[in-house]
Parts: C-alpha cells; sequence; structure tokens
C-alpha cells in the first residue's frame, strides 16, 4: 500500500517468466484460470484502472463535480498550472525534498549499515532501536513530532531551555514559514534512515568477506574498504533505495498534513504537490484543474524514475 | 541477529576490533559509539518523553515539561479510549483491515498462482496492467475514485473501502507473490494430479499450503500498510465523523481528528495518551516478530 515502496518496482528486471510450459490446456485449468481471475480483474479494473484512465481524461477539463457540466478544455490547466505561484511553491519543496532526502537518508543508513558489519557491541539494540520508526503509523509519527515541535510544552524548545539557550523559547517550529518544511524533512529522515540501515546490512551481508580479507592483507583502511568493496558491490540496493527515496519525496502527504493541520504551513511554507492537489479537489472542488495536477505527478514520478535508473545504471557485478 | 553475528564473524572489525588500540583508534571508537547512542536517544527520547507526559495532567505537561509526573493518571487512557473514541478508531481499523487482509492474501494468491504456472491469452496484458498500477501515484487516481465510490453509494462505508483497500494492494502482492509460485517445485503438482487432485485442490491444498512463507512475508508488508493508510480514508470517509454519532474514522484519520480538536479542548494528557495507547502495541508486537518484519519489509523492498 506504501507509495514510496511501490515505485521502486521500476528498478527491479520487469519481465513476466516463461511459464512452464505444460502442454494441453484442458478444461480444469481454463475454468481455473477465469475464476481465478475474474473477481480480482474486477477489484481492479473498477476501483484502480477506472479512476487513473478517467483521471487522464479529467485533467483536460475544468469539471468541477456537476456531472452535466463537463467541458473540455485542452492543456488550459497546464498553462494555468504553469503560473499557479501556488503550485510552483509547492512544488519546489518536492524539489528540495528530493534532493535532501536521498542525500541524508542515504548516507546516514549507509554510515550505519556498515558500522554494523565492523563487529560493533549491542548491534542488535541499535538495530531493533533504529528500525522502530518504520513500523509506527506516519500519522502517529506525526502527531508526536508536533507535540516535540509545540512552541511552549515542547521538547525542542524545552531542551534548549534547560541547556541555558533562552532565545529558543517559545519559537514555534511548524508555526514558521522557514522552519516548517525542514522540520518535517527532519521527521521523514528520522523515520526512515532505520529502514535503509537494515536493507544495506542486508545487501552488505552478500559480500563475500574474502574482499575485506585480501584488502587488509594490503593495508588498507576501513576508509577505503567502505569506497573500494563496500559501495561498489552494494551499488544495486543502493539504486534501489535511491528510486524508493526519489518517489517518496514526491508524496510526504500525511506528514504534511498532519503536521500543519491540514494547511500546507504557514505562508503554505510547508506545501508540497499532494497536499496541494488534495484542497483543490477536495477543498475547491477544482476536479478538473486537481487531475491535471496529478498527471503532472505521474510524469515527474516517472521521468525521476527513468533517470535515476540511468544516472545508476553501472554494469552489475557478479560475486 | 543472524545478520549482524554472521557479518561479525566473516569481517572481523579492520579497525575497531583490532588487538591494538592506538589512540586514535580509541577516539574513533568512542565518537563511533557516541553517533550511534545519539540516534538512538533520538528515537527512544521523544517516544518516553510522550509515554510520560501520558500519565501526568495537563498542568503538569504545561508548567513542568520536564518533570517525572507527581501520581501516575491512567485515567487518562481511560479518557483517551473512550470519550475520545480511540476504542471505536481501533475498532473501525480492524473492522476494515482482517477482511481487506484476508482477500488480498487471498485473491493476490489466486492470481500470482494463475499468472505463474499457467501460459494462456492476455496473461502478459494482466501481468503488465497489475505492473502499471504499481508505479502509478495514488493521487493520480484520487478524484474519479471519490466518484466511483460516490456512484456506487459507497462513500463512508466500511464495505467499501475493504474493496478499495484490497484493489489498491492487489498489485504488490500479486508481483510479490507470482516470484514466490514460481520458486515452488512443480513435482508436487503433478504429483498429486496423479493421484486424482483436480485444479483447486491442488491449488488449495498443495500449493497455497507451501506458499505460507511468501504469504507471511507479504501479508506483514500489508498489515502495516493497511494500519497505516491514511490517504485513502482520508477521501473516502470524509464525512464519517463524529455528527452522526457513530464514528466511523479509522484510527490515523481518528489521531488527526483528535489533534485537531486539540486546538480547542486542551486536553493535552488525553492526546499523548492516546498517542501512547497506538505506540504501545506497536512496538510490543514489533519487539516480538522484529526478526520478521525487518526482513519482509526489506525483502519485499528490494524484490519489488
Amino acid at each position: 500500500m506504501s507509495q514510496r515502496r511501490f515505485c521502486g518496482i521500476l528498478n527491479t528486471a520487469i519481465s513476466l517468466p516463461k511459464a512452464p510450459r505444460g502442454g494441453r490446456m484442458n478444461q480444469g485449468k481454463r475454468g481455473l484460470i477465469v475464476s481465478f481471475l475474474a473477481v480480482p480483474l474486477l477489484l481492479y479494473g473498477v476501483f484502480v484502472l477506472v479512476p487513473y484512465i478517467a483521471a487522464m481524461v479529467f485533467a483536460f477539463t475544468k469539471w468541477r463535480g456537476l456531472s452535466a457540466n463537463i467541458s473540455f478544455n485542452g492543456i488550459n490547466n497546464f498553462i494555468k498550472l504553469s503560473n499557479d505561484s501556488n503550485f510552483l511553491n509547492a512544488l519546489s519543496h518536492n524539489g528540495v525534498a528530493l534532493i535532501v532526502l536521498p542525500v541524508c537518508i542515504v548516507g546516514l543508513a549507509l554510515f550505519f549499515a556498515f558500522l554494523f558489519t565492523q563487529g560493533i557491541r549491542f548491534a542488535r539494540f541499535f538495530r531493533i532501536t533504529f528500525f522502530f520508526p518504520q513500523v509506527m503509523s506516519t500519522v502517529v509519527v506525526a502527531v508526536l513530532w508536533s507535540f516535540i515541535f509545540h512552541p511552549t510544552i515542547g521538547l525542542i524548545n524545552g531542551t534548549a531551555t534547560a541547556l541555558g539557550i533562552s532565545g529558543l523559547k517559545g519559537f514555534p517550529w511548524l508555526g514558521n514559514a522557514s522552519t516548517v518544511f525542514p522540520a518535517v524533512l527532519a521527521v521523514t529522515i528520522w523515520q526512515a534512515v532505520g529502514f535503509y540501515m537494515v536493507m544495506f546490512v542486508a545487501g552488505m551481508q552478500n559480500i563475500p568477506t574474502s574482499y575485506y580479507e585480501a584488502a587488509k592483507i594490503d593495508g588498507a583502511t576501513p576508509w577505503v574498504l567502505f569506497w573500494q568493496i563496500t559501495v561498489p558491490l552494494l551499488w544495486d540496493t543502493l539504486r534501489t533505495a535511491i528510486i524508493f527515496l526519489a518517489a517518496g519525496a514526491m508524496d510526504l502527504f500525511a506528514l504534511v498534513n498532519v503536521m500543519t493541520n491540514g494547511s500546507g504551513g504557514p505562508s503554505r511554507g510547508a506545501d508540497v504537490l499532494s497536499t496541494y492537489m488534495y484542497q483543490t479537489a477536495f477543498t475547491r472542488s477544482e476536479f478538473g484543474y486537481a487531475s491535471a495536477m496529478g498527471l503532472v505527478l505521474l510524469l515527474i514520478v516517472l521521468g525521476i524514475s527513468l533517470v535515476s535508473m540511468r544516472l545508476t545504471a553501472r554494469d552489475s557485478l557478479e560475486f | 541477529m543472524a545478520i549482524i553475528t554472521k557479518s561479525q564473524q566473516k569481517s572481523p572489525a579492520p579497525a575497531i576490533a583490532s588487538g591494538r588500540v592506538s589512540p586514535i583508534a580509541l577516539i574513533g571508537k568512542i565518537l563511533l559509539y557516541a553517533v550511534l547512542a545519539a540516534w538512538a536517544v533520538a528515537v527512544i527520547f521523544p517516544m518516553g518523553w510522550a509515554v510520560l507526559s501520558s500519565l501526568k495532567s495537563d498542568q503538569e505537561i504545561f508548567f513542568s515539561p520536564w518533570s517525572m509526573p507527581q501520581q501516575l493518571l491512567f485515567e487518562n487512557f481511560a479518557r483517551a479510549w473512550t470519550k475520545a473514541q480511540l476504542g471505536a478508531y481501533v475498532g473501525n481499523t480492524l473492522l476494515v483491515m482482517v477482511p481487506a487482509l484476508f482477500f488480498t492474501l487471498l485473491l493476490s494468491a489466486m492470481v500470482a498462482y494463475v499468472l505463474a504456472r499457467f501460459e494462456f491469452f492476455g496473461r502478459d496484458v494482466i501481468f503488465y496492467t497489475f505492473l502499471i498500477g504499481m508505479t502509478f501515484p495514488i493521487f493520480l487516481g484520487l478524484v474519479p475514485l471519490y466518484f466511483v465510490m460516490q456512484s456506487l453509494r459507497m462513500l463512508n462505508s466500511f464495505f467499501g473501502l475493504i474493496l478499495v483497500y484490497i484493489a489498491y494492494s492487489l498489485p504488490f502482492t500479486v508481483f510479490f507473490l507470482t516470484s514466490f509460485f514460481r520458486t515452488l517445485p512443480k513435482e508436487l503438482a503433478e504429483a498429486a494430479t496423479i493421484d486424482g487432485a483436480n485444479q483447486y485442490q491442488i491449488f488449495f491444498k498443495v500449493m497455497l499450503p507451501l506458499a505460507q512463507p511468501g504469504l507471511v512475508t507479504v501479508g506483514i508488508f500489508n498489515f502495516l500498510g493497511m494500519w497505516n493508510q491514511y490517504i485513502l480514508p482520508n477521501a473516502l470517509m470524509n464525512n464519517a465523523g463524529l455528527d452522526d454519532g457513530q464514528t466511523r474514522y479509522v484510527l490515523s484519520q481518528g489521531l488527526y481528528y483528535l489533534q485537531n480538536q486539540q486546538q480547542y479542548s486542551n486536553d493535552w494528557s488525553g492526546l499523548f495518551a492516546a498517542v501512547t495507547i497506538v505506540m504501545i502495541p506497536t512496538l510490543v508486537v514489533y519487539i516480538i516478530f522484529n526478526e520478521q518484519i525487518q526482513k519482509g519489509l526489506t525483502a519485499g523492498a528490494i524484490k519489488g
């Protein structure tokens, strides 16, 4: 159900392997095939495919929900989007997330994962702890961090005051246009690092120790081991992670929506494409216009996946 | 744990665990542990603070956010559970999730089995159609989905939400299980045919039990996804609040609603209690099953 993970699919080999050739397709098999596919395909068609196709049609209308009133207006929605400062503002936040999230999350997760393969104490404790935010509901995480960022009762300002920093007393982290989006990004990083760390640890397990041993005999430092062995041999996993995170950067709905009470933040300081689109559709009933945003979102997500696959394409190393 | 110990044995510590401890290595070691400990604190501390606050009075939360609670106010939990309707939200979530999860796994296994085992007309088209559903952002289809649900009279209905959860869980689950079914030996199916089993018996009595490990993995994945689902209920159960007396909000919506209400009612302790009530069972389940959950989620990520 998670968009973030679903989008990673583009990374894997997309092909259906040949089914075992059993020869004759007898009556029993045909009945089984039809009866097994009927219900799932019906559900999938009605609730997934039809909406996706309809959205692509809606994107070229100025429909506002009154069925008598569907009129096509060509690419006008897209022209309007290119002049919509709220849309461009939201998009710029996605753009920032697109850089910040992969860099910070992959960097930290890789660092922690590498430490874990170096034989540290309490590894089990750290691994369980770091992963936990990942299994917490994003809404719970968002509510929890709204407390933490709270101007008066919040943990951050409280800590600052306790440490003798008086300047932050009563500072509204989520009520300030310039700090609300960094706050959202910090929470995203807090939640995601453990997941990618575990993913990288699993990938590092597949690297033969003989590589490290040979390099160590040659006098390689951990720094050299990391860059010359770990990173190149982990490349496929890293690529998957980057594509996941890039797709995740285009979402961010739950965190932004909860942490800003559905407003997108003061002066739209944390508005992202998904939250602006949601408001356009469900608050302002501009369904055609919102669908146009959805189409732009789709094109961006597909574009990012293709670009990151290209940029990170290397020959897979066999080992 | 297996992961860590294995790699520990495989690559014994170039810098950290080496016999000679130079001062620089020692400083490095301390720094590394300091960073790890700092992140652990960053994870644990906020949660611990929330649990502590859930046992305080509003006065204490407001005027001494740092102190230990003077007396443990467990009535905060009772208030959150009943008055703030948290119990109802949990009930609604389970009411939607249990059938949604069951039918997602059953229907996906059926599709995956057929895709993995038989060649037939349209097989590739079906496979790629599911693949597309996995790639497209849910937000693109959200507006028309709302109107599909409206015309089927399924807005604000649990039944409708169950069907939508199943439909949106199908692509990934089918994809995951298709590759899983391909790994199962087909000799067993052939043996069952010789024993006189029909196609349905082969599936339900032979293949489905064999697919159990795959079903568990993808089941955990879907469980967390549905438990955390926010956007779909938000759009489709948007008029199911408290007005009609019986809330139909699921947990994620309910928490958001409580947080919004908070601005007016100022029941801080109740809200902290609500967060704690949701957090603690997750934590307990996670600590018990952390191995499977971590494996399931990352395997799903790597394969999917």
